[in-house]
């Protein structure tokens, strides 16, 4: 990414691996409630919404719409190369991803524009989903 | 009327804060030390009257049990939390008839260079967060983001907050950055952190320590001090910090519920409070207590605390020492540095041209919306009724 090295890349657990094997694949993986068919991310044991147990592991289309963002022009460490763009991505389905946006003017950031996902091969292990103006 | 609450038991009669600067080159214990008598003498009393101790450092990660052996075993209760939930847990203790009088402190020293410009605790290591780049700034940049989006709050808002409290710590000799007076074009004219906020509207790394000790209304009584009252606290914990998106719909409203059930075990309501020593780890987190608090209308924060309102001499002084952004945000120190303010408000210990007069109710808080969480506690001059 930058001569200073890579930035600080996932490990993933037993919890969220489906998701971080989705990501290689090409395919953005999020839970999903059996219960009450909430979507839920980041992964967790049991649906926040109704406490099911019962959590599949759905695809998401990867769309969805920048909720909130901000430009970050002093980075927490040298390898992330400022500025750079922080945002809550609303996904089509439901739910909300923390991500980076990516090959945009930044003029044209704003809440609301239309995102999709971008796979980004980091390691042999870790692909990141970013998200571009759709 | 207030509800009968165990925290009225409850007085706070002594408050300190050891010298704060941007680096202290002293040993973390001697900071400590420093702490731990300055309370005590700030409350007339000695290490013989503490029987419950919570007192921790940053660097060390001393265990309150090992300072019961500093004091020879006489204290029989510690205590574990950080912050206004120390208080809480002191009080709580205290009221129960566990302990009589609980010793608060904690220190940070000798752990910043004087390029240190994060503080540690404010990098996240999950892994739906740090491959993004995020960290504090940007993690409360998002709540703050959404809030223009949705209210149409401008920067210069922020802007006015940052300035009005960093000038409150320019007048504070005991400040970090006493002296160092900005408006609020100096704010917007900072160099850009995480937009929108700028350098000046983040809180400062500094190092220190500080000290507070509670006692049973019956021994505050009997003591030589202006004994300061509990009058009521409340929590909302959310979730863990910075492990999830800040998410405005979910989590904007964190501390709504805290402040609640402090004001109702209180008897009192926002228009009772006469200072705020809410937390401020960025300008806009002030607007949005606000707006939780009760102060202003949701979405009316950004207009709230412009033409002075929210400076000493205004209708609602806020962070009248100077708050994270100017006195200090040391370690865990900065956490128990809001009800210590309070207290100082209150007893008149302030500088003159910072004192409100008359003041009797203080609010204070810790946390904000980018952490999750939010703790809330009410200070007076008078016990409850």
């Amino acid at each position: 990414m930058s001569a200073a090295g890579s930035p600080p890349l996932p490990r993933p657990t037993s919890l969220s691996r489906p998701h971080w094997e989705g990501c290689r694949e090409g395919v953005l993986r999020v839970q999903r409630c059996r219960a009450c068919s909430a979507y839920v991310f980041i992964p967790q044991p049991l649906c926040p919404q109704c406490q099911g147990q019962e959590l599949d592991w759905v695809e998401s289309s990867g769309r969805g719409q920048v909720y909130s963002y901000t430009v970050v022009h002093r980075p927490p460490r040298p390898q992330f190369p400022a500025p750079y763009v922080v945002a809550i991505i609303e996904l089509e389905e439901g739910g909300h991803m923390l991500s980076n946006v990516v090959d945009g003017a930044p003029e044209q950031l704003r809440v609301g524009l239309p995102v999709a996902v971008t796979f980004r091969p980091m390691s042999e292990e870790i692909t990141l989903p970013l998200f571009r103006p759709a | 009327m207030s509800h009968r609450s165990p925290l009225h038991d409850v007085a706070i009669v002594g408050a300190y804060n050891t010298r704060q600067a941007r680096q202290l080159d002293q040993p973390e214990t001697a900071v400590l030390l420093d702490a731990m008598r300055g309370a005590l003498r700030s409350a007339g009393l000695g290490f013989a009257d503490v029987d419950g101790v919570n007192v921790t450092s940053s660097v060390r990660r001393l265990h309150a049990r090992e300072v019961v052996m500093w004091l020879g075993g006489r204290p029989c209760w510690t205590g574990n939390e950080i912050g206004i939930p120390a208080l809480v847990e002191a009080s709580l203790a205290i009221s129960a008839g566990l302990c009589e009088t609980v010793l608060i402190a904690t220190a940070q020293a000798a752990q910043y260079t004087d390029r240190t410009l994060t503080a540690p605790w404010t990098r996240p290591s999950n892994e739906f967060v740090e491959c993004w780049g995020l960290f504090t700034p940007a993690e409360f940049a998002l709540m703050a983001r959404r809030h223009m989006h949705l209210y149409g709050t401008r920067p210069e808002a922020l802007a006015e907050v940052a300035a009005t409290i960093r000038n409150h710590g320019a007048r504070n000799p005991e400040a970090v950055f006493h002296g160092r007076f900005v408006t609020p074009e100096d704010v917007l004219a900072s160099r850009m952190v995480a937009d929108p906020f700028h350098l000046l509207d983040c809180a400062i790394t500094s190092e220190g320590g500080a000290g507070l000790v509670l006692t049973h209304r019956d021994r505050a009584r009997d003591l030589d001090v202006e004994p300061v009252w509990l009058l009521g606290a409340g929590s909302d914990k959310q979730g863990m910090a910075y492990v999830t998106a800040p998410v405005w719909d979910r989590y904007g409203q964190v501390g709504r519920r805290a402040g609640e059930k402090c004001f109702a075990q209180a008897g009192l309501g926002p228009a009772d409070v006469d200072v705020l020593e809410i937390y401020d780890p960025f300008s806009f987190e002030v607007i949005r207590q606000l707006e939780i608090f009760g102060f202003c209308k949701e979405g009316e924060g950004g207009d709230f605390v412009m033409d002075g309102r929210i400076a000493v001499g205004g209708e609602l002084p806020v962070c009248t020492n100077g708050g994270l952004l100017s006195f200090s945000h040391a370690g865990l120190a900065q956490l128990i540095q809001k009800p210590i303010s309070a207290v100082q408000q209150l007893r008149g210990e302030l500088p003159g041209e910072l004192t409100v007069p008359g003041a009797q109710v203080v609010l204070c808080s810790n946390g904000g919306s980018g952490a999750l969480f939010e703790d809330v506690l009410l200070l007076g001059r008078e016990p409850a009724a």
